[in-house]
């Protein structure tokens, strides 16, 4: 059960157009917690790319529209 | 053979002569694409391989110097889902714009994919309509004109038209990629009175893309002066998609040695390939 720091942390993410709540703090954790192979992605948070380096830095806000994207096979 | 060349040696220097002017002419006949050379003229895609362990042997036979990527959201638990590291480094990556609607969105999606590493390439594709697949040409070009202006080197799939060719050209594409027919149809060169006519008065290369199911068609859109073919469903739908690739590249170099050979126009009625005098009668 999470307890009463759970809700105080907690927000509500738009990821891959699906709502996610989440109490990550960086786009990092986010994406090491929902279980994405790092190597492979682009990260996008409210339309702005977000480079590898940067993810530990960044910091996600409630509300935030983040895509996790990859290259996959296509004409 | 040796008894009508006199000796083997002299056939052989025949052969080599032979292949010494196929050298010359095709020598700098490199396809050009945004100042970038490329010696194969065929283009291949990544979608619909059965095993993604099939590209890069495909690419080795084909000679294919060139490949498309598209962009994805990625579902975590289908696993390792990047295909770009299928992708030998000597081989240009292409993404495309594919799940764009509008102009907006493939500028985005360009953006990510140069951003990912990808390089300046970028295949421009913008469709609304879901049964052909057929590509929105006005949102197109807006994309075009948006991206060349960024610096990319845009590639844009769109509907043969010549005006629209033209515009495309002035909003700095660095070729124009018209389609034969609808994507992964298998249904040839259904355009090809247009596309002849694009080939006619543009001046930007153009790469036939879409709708190509048989090296016979690839070869016929180099024959009408094609300067490249896109070639992704017949290759990898195919049961031996590496043999496949084979097949499609040395018809698109059949195709283009016809084409620089300026073959001689169609006749109505038969022309006697032997003399017509001094018969045995």
């Amino acid at each position: 059960m999470p307890d009463c720091r759970y809700f105080l942390f907690t927000m509500q993410i738009i990821l891959n157009g699906q709502p996610v709540d989440t109490a990550d703090q960086t786009l990092r954790e986010l994406i090491a917690e929902q279980g994405f192979v790092p190597d492979a992605i682009v990260a996008e948070v409210n339309f702005e790319l977000i480079k590898k380096e940067h993810w530990q830095q960044h910091v996600l806000q409630d509300g935030d529209t983040v895509e996790l994207l990859s290259f996959v096979g296509g004409g | 053979m040796s008894s009508r060349m006199g000796t083997q040696w002299s056939c052989s220097v025949l052969l080599e002569a032979v292949d010494v002017t196929e050298y010359r002419k095709t020598a700098n006949d490199a396809l050009l694409l945004g100042g970038v050379r490329f010696s194969s003229r065929l283009l291949t895609g990544t979608g619909k391989f059965a095993s993604r362990e099939l590209i890069a042997p495909m690419l080795a036979a084909s000679g294919s110097e060139m490949i498309t990527v598209a962009l994805r959201r990625v579902d975590p638990k289908a696993g390792e889902q990047d295909i770009l590291r299928y992708i030998p480094p000597s081989v240009q990556v292409l993404p495309n714009t594919s799940g764009a609607r509008t102009a907006e969105e493939a500028v985005r999606i360009a953006r990510i994919a140069r951003e990912a590493g990808c390089g300046d390439f970028i295949k421009i594709e913008v469709i609304t309509d879901n049964r052909y697949l057929l590509p929105d040409n006005a949102e197109t070009l807006k994309a075009t004109e948006l991206l060349a202006k960024e610096g990319f080197i845009v590639l844009p799939y769109m509907m043969p038209d010549i005006t629209v060719s033209k515009q495309l050209h002035d909003a700095g594409a660095a070729a124009v990629m018209p389609l034969g027919s609808p994507i992964g149809s298998n249904r040839g060169l259904e355009m090809k009175a247009m596309i002849k006519r694009i080939i006619e008065s543009s001046k930007l290369p153009v790469v036939v893309d879409a709708g190509i199911g048989r090296p016979s068609q690839a070869a016929e859109a180099m024959e009408l002066g094609a300067d490249a073919v896109l070639v992704n469903t017949a290759i990898a739908t195919s049961s031996d998609p590496v043999m496949a690739g084979k097949a499609f590249a040395l018809a698109v170099q059949a195709g283009r040695l016809a084409r620089l050979a300026q073959l001689a126009e169609e006749q109505e009625y038969a022309q006697a390939s032997s003399p017509l005098t001094g018969f045995l009668r």
